[in-house]
């Protein structure tokens, strides 16, 4: 069986990078992509864990997490695309208008 | 007090009851907007006002309760009912303020009042949380609702960035919030609260899994209640977003995210709190001066109060820093009672003058108005006195019970930290009112709104709050302790023995 602190690495690997992405990159869609990346690696994390502790909760959550992942994507692309319909641009460094 | 038992078995109706009233309420105005016009909205909105009145009365049948429901994922103690019952006042008001607005900017009436309600659910569900996934389903459900109202102006660009913003940072840091309780879950094993706080022991308290645990979770709350360095958001979120909804914004997101952080991390993390309050330390510190210095500059009255809301979290983080101290958590709930009335007061004012499509007030539009609207100048004067923490209103009385909380657990540096922002506030709160009273109104006088029924009523029921909150405390306070003590499951005549 592979060692707990396999998927726990792989998990904070895919975390780091998702993390990394939302930083870096300034293309809106990718941004949220990078989100979703950080969510799943959550639930890598929550089944890995619940599986070594043995307890159904960590199973669980990921269901919870994956419906609300979904929910994000509505309204966050309902609001992307809002956006490109006024500004016709999707890049983060042109949301300029709220500034002090 | 209750016949009722609540195990997993007995299904438990009263505990969710003002959770599903408004719930309810939410999927009616959805079933019924479609056949209401836009201009006719505003009955959408004494529909929403009714359903959170009926929500207030099951909220304070659940007074008292103090018991755990559906397997411990629910607490249904004083504390889920305290913030129960502020948070669906705010939206009272908040939906009373935007009856008129909403018909005026041609919003649309159904969608926005039940995205107010759908958030006013996620609110009280996180104030009721039980276990960290009831946690995260209410921060979420909140935050979702709230992301869409924000960019509810879908015409205004300014209004689809702030919502922009909103929701990318707001994602983000439920990552790390996400993160944060599965690395928690993994040190401790359980995700229900109570359990978390029997399995910290010494031993717990050097687990690396939990650490990294408290610093995400840390992070994830940090950015909800809008704690410098996790503030950028803030600002530009609430100048953009349409003004009823950053009032909601500043008053009920925040009260419901110091309602999942504080029985988080005060209630139920409290007994590895060595671990924590260092890092809350610095970041109330931070807070407090980056809000009020950055306040100083502001011309436009939402990006202001915007700034003001971010330096007021400091002062409520100077009361967690002081965590084991168990009046630090009263005093903290009784400020959120005043800092509610007050803002909501404060940006009602703003919505009366702001123009259409403006986006806000500027202190330009409030020369002379001691002249043109006397009785909203007062308000206002109110308003500001109380931010700044001026005797007897509500935001001074508060204040007091926050640093006096710190200054028991011997934070001396951390209030005289906080003792000089609140003199550098002064600044920009004065500023006001100077503008208000010393200056003639401006030539080209903005065609004002004539006073709304909606406006001119939640303005008096927030000023009428933030005196009789301030004059009046010893309710307030006892009603705030022992919501705290039940948090901690202790009864409230015990934490009376303790002080």
């Amino acid at each position: 069986m592979t060692p707990i602190i396999d998927y726990m690495a792989l998990s904070a690997l895919l975390f780091a990078i998702g993390a990394i992405g939302v930083l870096i990159r300034r293309n809106v869609i990718v941004m949220f992509l990078a989100i979703e990346l950080m969510l799943n690696a959550v639930n890598l994390a929550f089944v890995a864990l619940g599986r070594r502790i043995g307890s159904m909760d960590g199973q669980v959550i990921v269901f919870f997490v994956m419906t609300v992942a979904a929910a994000e994507a509505a309204v966050g692309l309902a609001i992307i695309i809002s956006m490109f319909r006024n500004r016709e641009t999707v890049n983060a460094d042109e949301l300029n208008l709220l500034r002090w | 007090m209750s016949h009722l038992t609540l195990s997993a078995v007995n299904f438990a109706w009263l505990p969710i009851l003002p959770l599903a009233a408004v719930a309810a309420g939410a999927m009616a105005i959805m079933l019924i907007g479609p056949g209401v016009e836009d201009e006719d909205s505003a009955g959408l909105g004494i529909l929403a006002l009714i359903t959170l009145l009926a929500a207030l009365i099951f909220a304070i049948f659940t007074l008292g309760e103090n018991s755990l429901a559906f397997g411990g994922s629910l607490a249904t103690d004083d504390y889920a009912a305290f913030f129960e019952i502020v948070i669906l006042i705010a939206t009272a008001l908040t939906v009373a303020m935007s009856l008129d607005y909403v018909a005026d900017e041609g919003m649309a009436g159904a969608e926005f009042y039940a995205l107010i309600l759908f958030a006013a659910f996620g609110m009280m569900l996180m104030a009721a949380a039980g276990d960290l996934i009831i946690i995260f389903i209410g921060l979420e459900t909140m935050s979702l609702a709230v992301y869409a109202l924000a960019g509810f102006l879908r015409r205004d660009p300014r209004s689809n960035e702030a919502a922009l913003k909103y929701f990318i940072l707001g994602a983000f840091s439920t990552g790390f919030l996400l993160y944060g309780i599965a690395l928690i879950y993994g040190a401790t094993g359980t995700i229900g609260l109570a359990p978390i706080r029997a399995a910290l022991n010494d031993r717990a308290a050097e687990n690396p899994l939990l650490l990294l645990g408290l610093g995400m979770m840390l992070i994830g709350f940090g950015f909800k209640v809008a704690a410098v360095p996790f503030h950028m958001w803030t600002p530009d979120a609430y100048e953009g977003a349409p003004t009823p909804v950053t009032a909601f914004m500043a008053v009920g997101v925040k009260l419901a995210a110091f309602a999942g952080f504080m029985r988080v991390f005060m209630a139920n993390l409290g007994p590895v709190s060595a671990q924590w309050t260092m890092v809350l330390w610095a970041i109330a510190a931070l807070t407090m001066t980056v809000g009020n210095f950055a306040a100083l500059v502001q011309q436009n009255l939402k990006r202001m109060l915007a700034y003001s809301a971010i330096a007021h979290a400091g002062y409520l983080l100077v009361g967690m820093a002081a965590t084991p101290r168990a009046m630090a958590g009263g005093a903290m709930l009784y400020y959120l009672i005043g800092y509610a009335f007050t803002n909501l007061g404060a940006f009602a004012v703003v919505i009366v003058l702001e123009r259409k499509g403006a986006g806000g007030a500027t202190l330009n539009d409030f020369r002379g108005l001691s002249r043109s609207r006397p009785g909203l100048a007062l308000a206002m004067t109110l308003f500001m006195l109380s931010l700044m923490g001026v005797p007897p209103l509500a935001g001074f009385v508060g204040k007091f019970y926050v640093f006096s909380a710190a200054l028991s657990a011997h934070l001396v540096w951390l209030v005289i930290i906080a003792a000089l922002n609140s003199a550098v506030s002064v600044y920009y709160y004065a500023r006001v009112i100077v503008v208000m009273y010393a200056q003639e109104e401006a030539v080209t006088a903005p065609p004002r709104l004539a006073p709304r029924p909606g406006l001119v009523a939640s303005v008096i029921v927030a000023v009428a709050g933030t005196i009789l909150v301030g004059l009046y405390p010893q309710p307030w306070l006892d009603a705030a302790n022992s919501a705290y003590a039940s948090a901690l499951g202790r009864s409230a005549t015990r934490i009376a023995a303790l002080r």
